[in-house]
């Protein structure tokens, strides 16, 4: 069965990227951490479930959960962002944190704590190619993370916004004095990683057929391990952790103890936070900064 | 006083201490998300000594608080390298490295859990939790506390006037690393029964919330903030499910207008003043 | 032979490639103010931040008192008798002018002592910050946090840090940088007064009238590079000083 958690492995992973590019492009860009993230993406599964329980078709349910988390990411950039701009970088950390305290009671609220589970019919069908077969959900989730992916990658690379972000990324103080529009700008960053954030969860809700308001403490936290693992200052690291990570993940639930992942994948964040602060690909050093 | 109102007490002299440990962690501008891990860490140890090994609680409570300290330092010399977020998501994975450990940690009962404690009372707990608050204030007015909050307004500018930052940082760390583990050994001890997901990053942002709420310049604002946190949902019954956006909303809030937490030194000033005069 | 404090042998900081200092050396003898001057850029304040060890020097050594200090952490080198200021104003922001005195000062005693509150367990460290308070005519903002007090006040407080912590030398960053004449001159009788009492003074000034009546000895940079050094009235008529500056004045 090494084939079949190969691709329970990458289906987390793709996962995994997902979220760790949403936390990413706050991180790289503005450097601060959006806890909040990880609520959203849980927000993101309870809409999907609520647009597949409405017998919407998935592509309808990914874009909703895609517009919610961009919706209330763009409140959190608005209330507890914006106005902390200057403060120090742990005060507006503090405050996401406070949305993701209301989210997730929010969601208890509404949704009760006990996990919701995705009828039956979901569940079935297994594509056969030759001699290995898949389950018609986890290719939804690759096929959806790699189209995700690469609009992403179009719209930081390619259009006029993502080159003004990736400038902001650069240099914070330069594209301030540069005159580019730090409030839009921050703000469509917010909104894109909670559109990115929001369709995570959708696709983690399709991976594990049910959702609970706590996943976002469960598998988005780990996600901040996958941005650090990745190289949290530049965004693309998440694309090779993320199915790192998943696979690791997998196989050690396979094959070692369902328990110990967890202390693996955060011991490898502390080593790279420690070791290589500039991620497992990351060329350059980070700029320690000098003493004075 | 009523069992039900004891158990509300007792919690909140086991949050203070879990808030005033990651105060003094915050006095010399470190974050950590991870104080959780800690606790835990006590509530394990303190359970293993009173109930395999058999020694009574209080010395149980000092050998955990000694040797959780001691893996504050160690966690906190690499912690060094780290600043601000980084330093908050590193400690927050050591938080839930030390979970992941205990549910694996076969002799304590793993995912199952651990019991078999003897239950404390809440005068127990507050002598604790009101010993140690004192304790810090009277650290307040020390020299050390002064070398504290330098390296949190300016640590180059401190290592420059002749302070070993690295020193101050590692002793706040282990200090309030021995202080989370007592809030654990007495949380052990008073729930009589423990399990690794009562030391999860809800138990870290708790202690977070509390400091920040009740006011992160002063000890006392650790007090306002368990109190605060412990019995605002009990007035407001009606709104109980709604308690924790209620205290996500009050954390934005205050983080926006009153950046230092309800209680700070300006305000304890005056409320001290106006007690001695009248 | 004078009696050295602070000698620097052939100090170099390269960053990148190019040389921020190259082989500068110096020296300062105890009890007097020298002065470190040029145009901006030149490389002043990287001296300071390596005599302090706040940069590596890349080659070359710092002495005090006959003993090598090269490229010891920041508090050893305090400790050992460098006390300094900064170009612009490193004050902890949210703690008092008198807790600014305390903190600073070497601490002597047993580690109980310092968890003890101090006003009860260390009168020798309150009266010398008294003493300090008063000489820098302090006493009326003992009590203000660091970051309400106006700008003047601000670099005086930032003197009196340095001086509570008994040092044998004083590295004083442009102190009086955007003062008006008044507070400048007021800022010079202290330093005047300071001298007095014994403490040798390194000065690092871009106004070169400031200097004149002030320093028995100047040293003058240029791009890292010691291009002239002696008493002021030297200096003042050297050729290659007055390009020097008159190369800046004409960029600026």
């Amino acid at each position: 069965m090494l084939l079949q958690q190969l691709v329970n492995g990458l289906t987390l992973g793709a996962v995994y990227t997902l979220l760790a590019l949403s936390f990413s492009l706050v991180m790289g860009i503005l450097g601060i951490l959006n806890l909040a993230i990880a609520e959203l993406f849980m927000i993101g599964g309870y809409i999907g479930f609520a647009a597949i329980g409405a017998n919407l078709p998935l592509p309808v349910a990914l874009v909703a959960g895609m517009i919610g988390g961009a919706l209330i990411s763009a409140v959190i950039e608005k209330l507890g962002y914006e106005p902390l701009r200057d403060a120090p970088v742990v005060t507006p950390m503090l405050s996401t944190l406070g949305f993701s305290i209301i989210l997730q009671n929010v969601a208890i609220n509404l949704w009760g704590s006990d996990p919701l589970q995705l009828p039956d019919q979901y569940l079935g069908g297994q594509l056969q190619f030759g001699w290995f077969t898949i389950g018609k959900m986890q290719l939804t989730v690759l096929v959806a993370t790699v189209l995700l992916v690469a609009i992403v990658a179009f719209i930081v690379q390619k259009t006029s916004t993502g080159r003004a972000l990736r400038a902001v990324a650069e240099n914070r103080e330069v594209a301030r004095l540069l005159g580019v529009s730090a409030n839009r700008l921050v703000l469509f960053a917010f909104m894109l990683s909670g559109s990115l954030a929001g369709a995570a969860g959708v696709l983690i809700s399709l991976h594990y057929a049910a959702i609970t308001p706590y996943v976002g403490v469960e598998v988005g936290l780990k996600a901040i391990a996958v941005m650090v693992v990745g190289g949290s200052t530049r965004i693309w690291g998440a694309l090779v952790a993320g199915p790192l990570i998943g696979l690791a993940e997998v196989m050690t639930v396979a094959y070692g103890g369902s328990q110990i992942r967890d202390f693996v994948v955060y011991g490898l964040m502390i080593l790279i936070l420690l070791l290589r602060p500039q991620g497992l690909l990351g060329g350059a050093q980070i700029d320690r900064g000098q003493r004075v | 006083m009523s069992t039900y109102y004891a158990g509300l007490f007792a919690d909140a002299g086991i949050l203070l201490l879990g808030a005033l440990s990651v105060y003094i962690i915050l006095a010399t501008g470190q974050l950590s998300l991870g104080n959780a891990g800690f606790m835990g860490i006590g509530a394990y140890i303190t359970s293993y000594l009173t109930v395999m090994v058999g020694i009574p609680l209080t010395p149980a409570l000092i050998i955990a608080a000694i040797i959780s300290g001691i893996i504050g330092v160690i966690v906190g010399f690499p912690a060094l390298r780290l600043k601000g977020i980084y330093l908050a998501i590193a400690t927050l994975g050591f938080a839930e490295m030390v979970r992941s450990f205990l549910l694996n940690f076969d002799t304590m009962g793993g995912s199952g859990g651990f019991h078999g404690m003897k239950h404390v009372t809440v005068g127990y707990i507050w002598i604790w939790s009101g010993g140690i608050l004192l304790l810090v204030m009277i650290l307040e007015r020390s020299r050390i506390w002064l070398e504290m909050r330098a390296v949190h307004d300016d640590e180059t500018a401190a290592g420059l006037v002749g302070l070993n930052t690295v020193a101050i940082k590692i002793g706040a760390f282990g200090f309030g690393s021995a202080i989370a583990a007592i809030a654990g050994g007495l949380f052990a001890h008073h729930h009589v029964y423990i399990e690794p997901g009562n030391f999860g990053f809800e138990r870290s942002v708790d202690f977070v919330l509390a400091v920040i709420l009740g006011g992160s310049t002063a000890a006392p604002g650790a007090l306002v903030g368990s109190i605060l946190l412990v019995f605002l949902p009990e007035m407001l019954r009606s709104l109980a499910d709604w308690r924790m956006a209620g205290f996500g909303a009050l954390l934005v809030i205050v983080l926006l207008v009153r950046r230092q937490g309800i209680l700070d030194r300006a305000l304890l000033r005056r409320l001290t003043f106006s007690k001695a005069a009248s | 032979m004078k009696d050295w404090l602070l000698q620097l042998q052939k100090v170099s900081k390269i960053f990148g490639g190019i040389h921020a200092l190259s082989e500068v050396s110096c020296t300062v003898p105890r009890g007097e103010i020298v002065g470190i001057i040029g145009p901006n850029g030149a490389g002043k304040t990287t001296l300071f931040n390596v005599i302090t060890g706040a940069y590596l020097a890349d080659s070359g050594n710092v002495l005090l008192d006959d003993q090598f200090v090269t490229n010891w952490a920041p508090y050893r080198i305090v400790r050992s008798g460098i006390a300094r200021t900064f170009q612009n104003i490193r004050l902890f922001p949210s703690m008092t002018v008198w807790e600014h005195l305390l903190v600073a000062q070497q601490h002597s005693g047993s580690i109980f002592r310092r968890l003890l509150p101090t006003a009860w367990a260390d009168p020798a460290a309150c009266e010398r910050a008294e003493e300090v308070l008063d000489f820098f005519d302090l006493t009326a903002v003992r009590d203000r946090e660091a970051r309400s007090l106006p700008y003047g006040i601000q670099r005086r407080v930032e003197m009196a840090r340095a001086v509570t912590m008994k040092p044998k030398l004083l590295l004083l960053d442009e102190p009086v940088a955007g003062m008006n004449q008044e507070e400048a001159e007021n800022i010079r009788q202290l330093m005047l007064r300071l001298r007095e009492t014994g403490l040798a003074i390194l000065l690092i000034e871009h106004d070169m009238n400031f200097v004149m009546n002030l320093c028995s000895y100047l040293y003058v940079l240029d791009f890292g590079i010691l291009i002239a050094e002696g008493s002021p009235t030297e200096v003042r008529n050297n050729p290659v000083v007055l390009d020097a500056y008159l190369g800046q004045d004409a960029d600026a």
